[in-house]
């Protein structure tokens, strides 16, 4: 509005000097606004994240203890217990989800971007996977349930394993795609000036060009499944006990987590506590790391 | 123009090798084979993510059929949850799941937008990438662990402080009636606003920096202030995209399980109180589903993950394309 | 030793656009032949097809019959298997990023699956020296990544790298536009001397280059061959009217 009124003085030669300094006034008052706005909701946003790594701090530091990483959880009232079933178990299921997630994803991240660039096809499986993406966590648990879970009539860590898979495929065939989308095509048509084979420029020359900013991918979606817990209520399920099992319910990290969290008991809540920062710290080195190596420049030299 | 021969001859042609090179690579075969193999391979992969879709969905509506068949569309206009007589109605679950959703859109919408613009043009070059990076964190941090602190540190603030204020000079709207337990609708929307903002935060920038640099000078020259260029320059241009990230972050609120089930406190009411506890479909899902004794019990709550997943592909497959409008189809983030 | 180059009545296409319009020339074995002719004219489209690059782009269409030697090169054989025949230099120096400087030029070789490692060794040794980069380099061969030298010394080990197959031609697409002056001097001179092995073909929108290097030449304008000749005639005697406004510099 006052732009408008503003950009046409000369309209209304009449208009009083008096107008017009409060016109200047209002603009100017209103751009310090929002920027003053804009600072403080910044803070805002800031505070819960500050307050959130603080808690974490505060209350999981003073209860990590040698024995968190060591033992299994004891029954109620009795004291020592420890989560190291819970992380060698998310250990297993995350390698499962891994080593069925990463292959796929990073297979339909090739394809989009080596053999379906610029077609209809490209954008349709695309778009596919950024739906994909956004279905909540918990319907790949039901779906992993009816698949591994109802027909075998017990949990698994497998059927864990797979509903994180599935959660994988779309982030790692993105970031996979957006990666080999920076490699400067002259690079490839170098190696098909040399006779070399489509297959192995894709894997010798685009995807080692690449592979700092797809390690990186694959990363950051690693970090994202680790902390899922909904996927695995009803899947991995858990265990008080140590198994390595993929044919057997499983512990995981997140899964103890919610248990404890919402139990009657203090002690479990301090292992609750203990546990969300020994997941936030495994998480927070791993999306840290990626930031360094982002920042780094993924493909410099690249002509 | 011609050679000399001393030249020629210094040229030096190592026979040997080069005729081992030569017959070498006329004998190997033109590779057509594993080419085709390859990029068949690769495109089974890409079919996977259409495959697991669809699998998704059949699963769902396969294993929801006596529910479907029991219920039909009545399921979702039904209030009553009621397992031990099998009466199963999944519209407090709906209402639950929608009134969090808009809670936390609304109170994270002007955060981000004001964040994004902060990032983009006020905020100190040198500030930049840690406050971004603060904010990715914000992303990074597992739904649980949000839930672990909602329980233990949100909400006794929500009931000891925030809960009386709103009570006293809210209460006439009928929105906040004690008694104020902590747990409920509000404090839910709280977690669910905090955990959506990143996602709306960093699409929504996305979306801004695609716009020309030219349509802001443009603006600039002609005499606007900073926040006149944002609005006319950037905001304006850049309108869809921002709506498509909103509404992305509506799609991840509505899914969202665990924080929201430790805060919500799972109680099936249709509550106008927004202090009352209640409860949504992820959540209902997240408790029941392991203690679903019968088939039909079971068979609703995997109908209420068919709805889930529904909404949110409708939701996301709108907001993707608003969001794609603005960048052209340009892989902004991945992130969401 | 390198072969000639028949080629009858070509035509290529990008989509709709028809870029090269019934080409026909004979390049002779053994001899630089450069091309020659304004930006748009088809020179490095004609090149392209040479080596069946041209079809790398989904929307790239070509016609016509080229032979290398007795080979038809359309018919008989897989693009692969032509473009391990015919060396190939870009525009721009365009090194394997993340390779080290004896992998950018054992790469054609280890690429198909050559594996034996003391003739790899020769091969490479070899190829630099006659691209003139082996003194500059041989300290580091398996330490510095093809990106990390010069514009120019990357460009020779584009040379080195297309020379390491052992090609029976080698095309050259404007090897020295984005080059200085000392290193494109280095690179004429090289082309000068791997003449007698192999045949090249070059492309140069620079017309003293095509007269320093080129025993023939040949002249593109708007998609056609307009006149192909000896060198020293094409630049002294040119019997097409385009031919002579165009080296004679009063060409648009």
């Amino acid at each position: 509005m006052s732009m408008q009124q503003s950009s046409q003085p000369g309209s209304a030669p009449v208009r009083s000097q008096s107008l017009e300094r409060m016109i200047r006034l209002r603009r100017s008052a209103t751009n310090h606004l929002v920027t003053g706005v804009a600072i403080v909701s910044t803070i805002v946003v800031l505070t819960p994240l500050v307050a959130i790594l603080g808690y974490l701090l505060l209350k999981g530091a003073s209860s990590l203890n040698l024995a968190f990483f060591t033992r299994p959880p004891m029954p109620v009232g009795m004291p020592g217990g420890g989560m190291a079933n819970a992380i060698a178990g998310s250990a297993a299921v995350l390698g499962l989800a891994s080593l069925l997630g990463i292959p796929v994803g990073i297979g339909a991240g090739v394809y989009l971007a080596e053999y379906a660039r610029g077609t209809r096809r490209g954008a349709i499986v695309r778009f596919t996977a950024d739906v994909l993406n956004g279905v909540p966590s918990i319907v790949m648990g039901i779906v992993a349930y009816a698949l591994l879970v109802a027909p075998e009539h017990h949990f698994s860590g497998m059927a864990g394993g797979v509903a994180l898979a599935i959660m994988m495929v779309p982030t790692v065939a993105r970031t996979t795609e957006e990666m080999l989308a920076l490699v400067p095509n002259p690079v490839r048509e170098a190696a098909f000036g040399l006779g070399i084979p489509k297959w192995r420029t894709v894997l010798s020359v685009s995807l080692r060009t690449a592979s700092p900013g797809i390690i990186t991918g694959c990363m950051l979606a690693f970090a994202r499944v680790a902390g899922e817990t909904a996927p695995l209520l009803f899947t991995a399920f858990g265990n008080q006990f140590w198994s390595f099992d993929l044919n057997q319910p499983i512990a995981a990290l997140p899964l103890q987590i919610f248990v404890y969290a919402v139990s009657p008991y203090d002690e479990w809540h301090r292992l609750a506590w203990a546990g969300a920062l020994v997941l936030m710290v495994m998480i927070m080195a791993s999306v840290t790391l990626v930031r360094i190596f982002a920042d780094r420049g993924v493909l410099k030299g690249g002509s | 123009m011609e050679i000399p021969p001393a030249m020629a001859a210094r040229a030096t042609p190592a026979e040997q090798g080069s005729s081992v090179i030569r017959s070498f690579l006329q004998k190997k075969s033109s590779g057509r084979m594993a080419d085709g193999v390859f990029a068949g391979l690769m495109l089974i992969c890409a079919l996977a993510i259409f495959g697991i879709v669809v699998l998704i969905l059949l699963m769902l509506i396969d294993q929801s059929r006596l529910s479907i068949h029991a219920f039909g569309l009545r399921f979702f206009i039904n209030r009553v949850w009621d397992p031990v007589t099998g009466k199963f109605g999944a519209l407090p679950f709906l209402y639950g799941t929608v009134l969090s959703s808009l809670l936390a859109v609304c109170m994270a919408v002007p955060l981000a937008l004001a964040v994004a613009i902060f990032l983009l043009d006020v905020c100190p070059r040198a500030l930049r990438g840690p406050i971004s990076f603060l904010t990715e964190l914000l992303a990074a941090i597992p739904s649980v662990v949000y839930g672990l602190w909602g329980i233990f540190v949100l909400a006794p603030i929500i009931r000891d402080y925030v809960g009386p204020v709103l009570i006293r000079y809210l209460g006439w709207t009928g929105l906040f009636v004690a008694p104020d337990f902590g747990v409920g609708m509000f404090t839910a929307g709280v977690i669910l606003a905090i955990m959506i903002f990143p996602v709306i935060s960093s699409i929504s920038r996305d979306v801004m920096r695609v716009v020309p640099v030219s349509q802001r000078e443009g603006v600039l020259a002609l005499g606007a202030t900073r926040w006149e260029m944002l609005r006319i320059g950037v905001l304006r241009n850049a309108r869809m995209g921002i709506i498509g990230s909103v509404i992305l972050g509506l799609g991840r609120a509505l899914g969202e399980t665990m924080a929201v089930t430790m805060v919500i406190g799972n109680h099936p009411g249709m509550e106008k109180n927004l202090l009352a506890p209640g409860y949504t479909l992820a959540s209902v899902i997240a408790n029941e589903f392991t203690e679903a004794t019968g088939d039909l019990y079971l068979s609703a709550l995997i109908e209420i993950g068919l709805a889930l997943f529904l909404v949110t592909i409708v939701v996301n497959a709108v907001a993707r394309l608003m969001v794609w409008a603005v960048t052209r189809g340009n892989p902004g983030s991945v992130q969401s | 030793m390198g072969v000639d180059i028949r080629v009858e009545g070509l035509n290529a296409w990008y989509g709709s656009t028809h870029t090269l319009k019934d080409v026909s020339l004979h390049i002779p074995a053994n001899h630089v032949t450069a091309l020659i002719g304004p930006s748009g004219c088809g020179k490095s489209t004609f090149v392209r097809c040479l080596n069946r690059m041209h079809e790398t782009n989904p929307i790239a269409r070509a016609e016509g019959t080229v032979r290398m030697g007795d080979l038809d090169i359309y018919k008989d054989a897989t693009p692969v298997e032509i473009r391990r025949r015919v060396g190939m230099v870009f525009q721009r120096p365009n090194p394997f990023p993340t390779m080290s400087i004896y992998d950018n030029v054992a790469s054609g070789l280890k690429l198909n699956g050559f594996r034996r490692k003391r003739i790899l060794d020769e091969v490479v040794e070899r190829s630099l020296r006659q691209a003139a980069l082996w003194d500059e380099v041989k300290d580091d061969l398996k330490k510095k990544s093809g990106a990390s030298i010069s514009g120019g010394q990357q460009q020779r080990l584009c040379i080195a790298r297309a020379l390491a197959v052992d090609p029976e031609v080698l095309l050259m697409d404007e090897p020295a536009s984005a080059l200085d002056p000392v290193s494109t001097a280095k690179i004429e001179d090289l082309i000068f001397k791997l003449k007698s092995q192999y045949t090249i073909v070059i492309v140069t929108h620079n017309m003293q280059q095509a007269a320093r290097v080129a025993e023939k030449t040949g002249f593109f304008l708007m998609g056609r061959l307009v006149e192909f000749d000896a060198t020293t005639k094409i630049f002294t005697n040119p019997s097409d009217k385009r031919t002579e406004d165009y080296i004679t510099g009063r060409f648009g």
